[in-house]
């Protein structure tokens, strides 16, 4: 194969990769996207297989088979409740997958140090950073934010270091300092990651995406490769978007998240006065009995669902209403409810709910004012009032759903503590606001008995 | 071998079709996009390749071989469940069809 045939393929699949992603406007192309997306990496997998670079074609042949075998076991196994965690594991994979490759240039007499050494840190603080995001999300550590004394200045310190021993190599060229490096940047992602909570995750696995789209263009300088450099740059670009799109839904800076801590000091923040009011509790027959009276019911999702499980039953509750009583039906997702950008959405369409009765925020917010009821599971903060109204409090000025414009208002919750943020939700002790105490799958389903009575 | 401004143009030109391209994604298929190019950004096989495809063994081959490895994990693990993901998605046509009847 020449190298212009080669070079040819290369921007037949760069321009595969752009289409792929751009199916993913709409879910009725995005199935065909992720095809394309197939043909491209085919492309230019076997165009580099069978180029002059490569000569020992069938060992590496082997190596891909074993690793595409084992990821769609994986792909395959895995429940749609663990995406979130599944997606940081693939993260780091890649991640680590960067680092092999620069010390394996490195170690191969490559002259594009900086390159190397850039493709091995971004690459290492992806692999490490995932890790820990991985061991939070499937429950392995707490997924709470871990901070201990004088974690920022440390944090500094390893960056700077980093930094240092960076300059080190490319003028000492001694790849014992390479090495260092490595297991300084692999801390350096585990410590960056420990003191970001679990309802920061979000904000985390998209930027550990960027991470590993930024590490392939780094590897892309470094051996020279046009194809690397682009589709690098768009799964950066990606990355840095969805991190964008998930903080300002949570209304707070990048620095913010990344400095973590968040939600660790509940307990400190001034109690509301609820007016001496206290919580109602509402049972689930009850909430049947409003909502299939109702003309329109909107249900609110959140991570509560997903631990629970719930979204099936949830489903048939919505199902039930609709079909039986008339009732139109609507899901609204909060852009940061979940452990990752879209995951309500996955959850409720492998429940089977079909997507066009599921809103996004903007979409849905004035339809609050004309609903009948809203059925709140496993959501607390999204909800909030206070964001609107309260200018002292930390969730202020945070995009909400306006839950509480709804004439009834039903909250699936175990308890009345505050959510992630810490922060009291006023909502319960409103006039309109029923609590239904308990597990979100087993008080759905009660809702269900009761609606197929 | 190209140049490095060359290489430059192109990283900057990538991040502006990136930046349109994934902004115009629904936020409906947020994660399948992180999944997509998730899968996608295993595209460093193609440096694992170069530097393990080498006739002779050696550190430098084995390191390769690895990176393949586990980008390969990266890339079809990340295809295939985006495709279990995306096939979950589905429009409404069966409850369209009964309304009409009724």
């Amino acid at each position: 194969m020449t190298n212009n045939l080669l070079m040819f393929i290369y921007l037949a699949a760069s321009i595969l990769f752009i289409l792929s992603i751009r199916g993913l406007a709409s879910p009725e192309t995005a199935r065909r996207g992720n095809l394309l997306g197939m043909c491209g990496m085919m492309l230019a997998v076997g165009a580099t297989v069978f180029s002059p670079y490569v000569s020992d074609y069938v060992s590496v042949i082997a190596v891909i088979i074993l690793g595409g075998a084992a990821g769609v076991y994986f792909a395959l196994k895995v429940k749609m409740t663990s995406l979130p965690q599944m997606i940081a594991a693939f993260n780091g994979l890649g991640g680590l997958s960067s680092v092999f490759i620069s010390a394996a240039e490195i170690t191969a007499g490559s002259e594009m140090l900086l390159e190397n050494a850039l493709g091995l840190i971004i690459g290492a603080v992806a692999f490490s950073g995932s890790a820990v995001a991985f061991a939070k999300l499937q429950g392995l550590m707490p997924s709470k934010a871990i901070v201990f004394p004088l974690q920022q200045f440390f944090n500094l310190v390893l960056g700077l270091a980093s930094i240092a021993l960076c300059v080190y190599f490319i003028i000492g060229k001694d790849i014992n300092v390479f090495y260092m490096l490595a297991a300084l940047t692999i801390v350096l992602g585990i410590t960056l990651v420990l003191p970001i909570g679990g309802a920061d995750m979000p904000v985390v696995i998209s930027i550990l995406n960027a991470y590993s789209g930024w590490a392939a263009v780094g590897i892309g300088f470094s051996v020279n490769n046009v194809l690397l450099i682009i589709v690098g740059s768009i799964v950066g670009a990606s990355g840095a978007i969805l991190s964008y799109i998930m903080t300002k839904a949570m209304n707070r800076s990048l620095i913010s998240v990344m400095l973590g801590g968040f939600g660790s000091d509940s307990g400190s923040e001034t109690k509301h006065e609820n007016g001496g009011k206290t919580a109602k509790a509402g049972n689930p027959a009850d909430a049947a009995f409003i909502m299939k009276n109702a003309s329109k019911v909107i249900i609110v999702p959140g991570y509560g669902m997903a631990v629970a499980q719930a979204q099936h039953i949830l489903k048939e509750m919505g199902d039930d209403l609709h079909k039986k009583y008339g009732v139109d039906v609507k899901y609204a997702i909060h852009p940061v409810a979940g452990r990752m950008p879209g995951h309500m959405n996955v959850l409720l369409a492998e429940a089977g709910v079909p997507y066009e009765d599921v809103f996004e925020l903007d979409e849905i917010n004035r339809e609050f004012g004309t609903a009948d009821a809203a059925y709140v599971i496993g959501a607390n903060d999204v909800t909030n009032p206070l964001a609107r109204t309260d200018s002292s409090s930390p969730l202020y000025g945070m995009p909400v759903l306006d839950v509480d414009k709804a004439k009834t208002v039903f909250f699936v919750k175990r308890s009345l503590a505050a959510g992630y943020s810490g922060v009291e939700n006023p909502l319960f002790f409103a006039d309109n606001t029923y609590m239904l105490y308990g597990d979100a799958k087993k008080v759905t389903e009660e809702v269900v008995a009761a609606l197929e009575k | 071998m190209m140049d490095l401004w060359s290489l430059f143009t192109i990283l900057l030109l990538s991040c502006f079709i990136g930046y349109f391209v994934v902004w115009g994604v629904t936020p409906a298929l947020h994660s399948p996009l992180m999944s997509v190019s998730n899968a996608i950004s295993g595209i460093v096989v193609v440096g694992a390749l170069i530097t393990a495809g080498v006739d002779y063994a050696g550190s430098a081959k084995t390191m390769g071989l690895i990176a393949v490895f586990l980008a390969s994990v990266n890339i079809f693990g990340g295809f295939a469940v985006s495709h279990r993901m995306l096939l979950m998605f589905k429009k409404k046509n069966t409850s369209v069809k009964e309304e009409k009847k009724l």
